[in-house]
């Protein structure tokens, strides 16, 4: 299939499902409009509120925080992921008497922390980045951890072969393989670092887009929330598309990135 | 080390080497550049189980002498010969590298491994250049050296590859560059052009005498291609059957250098030497295929 084709048939069922939406909330079929308007809002309202609050400044100042607590989650997990993957990799024994307790806290649904964070770090950007930071935390660690104990035991060899001592052998193939580990899920993480945030502003506090959303929600502005929804998946697939690129940058030794690039 | 207070097995070759005392043989009584005497391999497998993979080995190399230890698949060749890399300790015996006894790694030794070693983030040239780091040569000049290598192993033009981008082939060249840019007085390879492809095995195995004919190291290769152990070396070990196996008959190998290994195998010499070597390799071999071709090894091995 050619990709012209292709994205005319995305386009199409976008089109499909809006032109529903259309004719199910302003024409009377189901009974009353009002009523129906007020449960699912129509989708002209919502692209209208949505090009009002983009051509507006209010909506970027909320974004920014989202993403400013996106990216010390982001930033602070990671650290303390590879801090501790390494540690734990090297360490047998460190890894077999803390397991019971990692598995114990990862199986851990993280959105019950949000209040005893709001709790403890306020209603500020610093509960949403501890809510983010426990999520983005045991994806790296997890990757970082495997990524150490998963070195090809014949390029080890090599390496020590080599001479390596052990910092030379930690530049040059520990952390190599552990940032590969951890780049491969580095979606993931980002994902999950977006989720604490926005989760935790939807739960308690004064600004960001989780707060737009729960603001608009209390009261039964619908086309608010879905507005603040297409505006945070606008969000979601723009920082995706970043990390896209980070990823190719940083993965080109990789068979199967960069494999069609060269002759 | 003293050779000759451990016998080695003789088969009833004509060529074999206590009979025929080359120069070099007499040098390395002096001090041998590797000298394996009395070592005793055992693995420790799960359940308390123990495998003995090598016993009574004693081999000694001289330098500038090129080695072949052949033998059965699951023989313990590279056992033998991480034992004298220093990657294994052996249970008893001891390992002796030009005189003193060896301890931890062997850092007067190159390894080349059967499997693909390289780094695979790292370039071709940047693999090659990292082998200088532990010795503290500055950046600019591992980079020129680097290069260098790289062109005598024949891949001027692919430097800037990844490893995933190199054929077998060429990732073998890469690694000997890195085995050999830190001139090491030893090298050690094991099986190294085992994955590759049978013109792609000559072409290495020439490149292999060409640099190794420039500045003659003490060589100990492993292999089970008996053709190629006799193409490339001065000498032909030939190693029994396992579990516990240990070394059953020493070759001495008299053809002229410089080689061309695919030219050497149509001479007479060759094949008088490779009937010899094969009369003591076969029954070796048909041992290890009686015992179902290694998944008894293991099984076998309870003390």
């Amino acid at each position: 299939m050619n990709r012209v084709k292709l994205f005319a048939l995305q386009v199409l069922v976008m089109v499909v499902f809006l032109a529903i939406w259309h004719v199910i909330t302003v024409y009377p079929l189901f009974g009353d409009v009002k009523t129906i308007q007020f449960f699912f809002s129509t989708p002209v309202a919502v692209l209208g509120r949505t090009f009002n609050q983009l051509t507006g400044t209010e909506i970027y100042w909320h974004l920014g925080i989202t993403l400013t607590e996106t990216v010390l989650a982001f930033a602070i997990g990671s650290a303390a992921g590879i801090l501790f993957g390494f540690t734990f990799a090297r360490h047998e024994l460190l890894a077999a008497v803390f397991d019971p307790y990692i598995k114990a806290s990862n199986a851990l649904p993280r959105v019950v922390l949000a209040p005893i964070f709001a709790l403890w770090f306020g209603l500020g950007i610093w509960s949403k980045v501890a809510l983010g930071f426990t999520l983005v935390f045991f994806i790296v660690f997890f990757n970082v951890y495997q990524g150490v104990r998963e070195v090809s035991p014949t390029v080890l060899a090599n390496a020590r072969m080599l001479g390596m001592n052990e910092r030379q052998l930690f530049r040059h193939v520990y952390w190599p393989s552990a940032l590969t580990w951890m780049f491969s899920s580095l979606h993931t993480s980002v994902g999950f670092a977006l989720v604490g945030a926005v989760v935790g502003e939807y739960l308690g506090s004064s600004a960001g887009l989780g707060y737009k959303i729960h603001e608009a929600e209390s009261v039964f502005d619908v086309t608010g929330v879905f507005s603040g929804m297409l505006i945070l998946a606008i969000f979601v697939i723009a920082i995706d598309a970043l990390v896209t690129m980070v990823e190719k940058r940083l993965l080109v030794w990789r068979p199967g990135q960069s494999s069609t690039t060269t002759v | 080390m003293e050779l000759q207070s451990h016998p080695q097995h003789e088969a009833g070759g004509a060529i074999s080497s206590s009979q025929t005392r080359s120069p070099q043989q007499v040098a390395s009584e002096q001090v041998a550049a590797v000298a394996l005497s009395g070592v005793d391999i055992t693995f420790h497998i799960d359940g308390g189980k123990r495998y003995k993979a090598v016993t009574g080995i004693d081999l000694s190399v001289a330098a500038g002498e090129f080695v072949s230890v052949v033998g059965p698949t699951g023989c313990g060749k590279s056992t033998l010969l991480n034992a004298a890399a220093g990657l294994l300790v052996p249970s008893a015996g001891s390992v002796s590298i030009f005189g003193k006894p060896l301890s931890g790694l062997n850092r007067r030794a190159g390894y080349l491994f059967q499997a693909d070693a390289l780094m695979p983030w790292k370039t071709a040239l940047d693999n090659v250049k990292v082998a200088l780091e532990p010795m503290g040569v500055p950046d600019a000049e591992a980079d020129a050296k680097a290069r260098e290598w790289l062109g005598r192993v024949g891949l001027r033009a692919f430097v800037d590859r990844y490893p995933h981008m190199l054929s077998g082939g060429q990732r073998k060249r890469v690694s000997l560059a890195q085995m050999l840019i830190r001139n090491p007085e030893i090298l050690l390879m094991d099986e190294p052009f085992g994955p590759l492809d049978a013109q792609t095995r000559q072409i290495m195995g020439n490149l292999l005498l060409d640099l190794w004919s420039k500045d003659r190291k003490a060589l100990i290769f492993v292999t089970h291609d008996l053709e190629e152990a006799i193409a490339l070396s001065d000498r032909v070990v030939v190693m029994s059957a396992g579990p516990a196996a240990g070394i059953v008959a020493d070759y001495r190998v008299p053809l002229p250098r410089p080689r061309d290994i695919a030219e050497i195998r149509l001479e007479k010499a060759f094949h008088e030497i490779h009937r010899d070597i094969w009369a003591s390799l076969r029954v070796e071999v048909q041992k290890a295929y009686a015992m179902g071709d290694g998944r008894e090894l293991v099984g076998g091995a309870t003390p």
